[in-house]
């Protein structure tokens, strides 16, 4: 029997807001936290600007024992064991336990293990004293690094998975937990994602020539997803952990449920049909916001909020495009649609995550955090959507909302996030 | 450097890697990491690597696998020191 899923615990480190209630005023007000790095400008990258959540390494020290956090050089770890705890925690689990709670899984993802702990282990090995690496190292740079350390904080033993799926990674833990918990092989499950881009992954990006580089003296202007002077991404760092619990254990032990998963659904587009590995299939983005939907035999037009990708690249119009078509809403009746990318930029495999915790505090809260930096939309996106972007925040009833994201390698994610009714 | 001069110093050594400090209180000769203090066995590999550049050795990989007592460790970095 298919069960049903709820969010019960969220965790969150935002370059605009590092916990949850600095996070929901960040959002509600438009706040950026986007800044200008100085050494960027010195390494030469065309785009200085980043968003860098403001994290205090030694509040660490409540998280983890004090020999686990002696050792620990991964900041991407970090915030994901930040996060993660975070929302156990929020959800009203204890951390100290000394059994395998076998009921529970945790899916974290990904991109790019720590650089700057491997730049050591090779500038070690290079400078032939491998012997002094020690026994830390390999749990920090292994892909599995952020799920090994929040499963063994709390003892969970149902699946671990750490993935990886580029920009889609964060909600596509989501995915993989809720459908764990629908198909009743686990009760809870912890998921999420977390980045740390540091100066050699931003590098990389920056080669690309696909981030913002017109901004770098007006950092907060830099992100603008939609406009007309969006002139690509910038990066951002952060980690944010949702608890999903199956529907009847939350209700069991009277927990507070903050939104229902009622669909989900990844894909890939095959790198066909014009999708590429930076470019997506249109067919495979409709395809896998129709199978979100119809899982959860969600009405297209019951939609109160599109929190879209949207990450400031000629991209924009094409996904706004693919939405109107497997939404079959046009700028008639097209729905609200916002990016939090125009706040904090994108955070790569965290920005799934985060951008979830962000769908679920407006369903929990009732509003639509604005869009900044539109104050000049593109005309086209303008005439597809009939100019619903809010530029201020919106306080208005949200029921529904569709959430999507889609990484390089052409793999879309799609989650529909429903106000929690026990008889719904 | 003598066995108590040697025994003070590795208790800052062993420090990061104890969990429950107080277990250093009691530390004699007799004490063992892994027993006593309670120390992850992947750590060892660490307090060598600290102990080699505290005291300023290199400690050979048959010596390292001998020091499980406070005793071994003693017996290895005097011998490393005074060598």
């Amino acid at each position: 029997m298919s069960r049903r899923v709820v969010v019960t615990g969220l965790g969150v480190l935002s370059p605009n807001g590092v916990g949850v209630p600095a996070f929901l005023h960040a959002i509600q007000n438009g706040v950026s936290g986007i800044r200008f790095v100085p050494k960027y400008e010195e390494l030469k990258f065309y785009c200085q600007v980043a968003g860098i959540p403001e994290f205090n390494w030694e509040d660490l020290r409540n998280y983890l024992p004090e020999v686990t956090f002696h050792g620990l050089r991964s900041i991407g770890i970090g915030y994901g064991v930040k996060a993660a705890l975070d929302a156990w925690t929020n959800a009203g689990f204890a951390i100290e336990n000394d059994k395998t709670l076998w009921d529970t899984g945790c899916v974290f993802g990904s991109s790019v293990a720590d650089t700057d702990v491997i730049k050591n282990a090779i500038e070690k090995v290079d400078a032939k004293e491998s012997k002094k690496l020690g026994s830390r190292v390999v749990e920090q740079i292994m892909g599995s690094g952020i799920t090994a350390y929040v499963a063994g904080r709390l003892g969970l033993g149902n699946r671990t998975i750490s993935n990886s799926a580029a920009c889609a990674t964060g909600t596509q833990a989501i995915v993989m937990g809720y459908e764990y918990i629908k198909n009743g092989s686990a009760k809870r499950m912890l998921v999420g994602s977390s980045e740390h881009v540091d100066q050699y992954t931003f590098g990389t990006f920056d080669s690309m020539r696909i981030l913002s580089r017109k901004f770098n003296d007006r950092p907060e202007q830099a992100s603008r997803p939609m406009s007309q002077t969006a002139c690509g991404f910038v990066p951002g760092s952060g980690a944010a952990a949702l608890m999903l619990e199956d529907m009847e254990y939350a209700l069991e032990r009277n927990a507070t449920i903050y939104a229902e998963i009622v669909g989900a659904a990844t894909n890939s587009g095959g790198q066909r049909g014009g999708g590429t590995m930076t470019a997506p299939n249109p067919e495979g983005i409709i395809q896998c916001i129709k199978t979100a939907m119809a899982g959860g035999n969600v009405d297209p037009n019951s939609i109160d909020l599109i929190c879209g990708h949207l990450t400031a690249t000629v991209a924009d119009r094409l996904e706004i495009q693919n939405w109107s078509t497997a939404l079959g809403r046009n700028e008639e009746n097209f729905p609200a649609i916002n990016s939090l990318k125009s706040m904090i930029g994108h955070c790569l495999s965290a920005a799934g995550s985060i951008e979830a915790v962000a769908v679920v505090l407006q369903v929990m809260h009732d509003f639509i955090h604005p869009n900044v930096n539109l104050e000049d939309p593109d005309p086209e996106i303008v005439r597809m959507t009939g100019g619903n972007l809010p530029v201020t925040m919106v306080k208005k009833e949200i029921n529904t909302v569709a959430k999507a994201n889609f990484g390089f390698g052409d793999v879309n994610t799609c989650l529909i996030f429903s106000k929690f009714n026990h008889h719904g | 450097m003598d066995r108590q001069a040697i025994l003070d110093e590795l208790k800052k050594v062993l420090l990061p890697y104890t969990e429950n400090k107080e277990l250093l209180n009691g530390i004699t000769e007799d004490t063992d990491l892994l027993k006593d203090l309670k120390i992850n066995s992947a750590n060892l590999v660490d307090i060598i690597i600290d102990a080699e550049s505290k005291y300023n050795i290199e400690i050979d990989f048959d010596s390292a696998e001998k020091m499980m007592t406070v005793r071994d460790c003693i017996n290895v970095i005097a011998e490393k020191v005074n060598a």
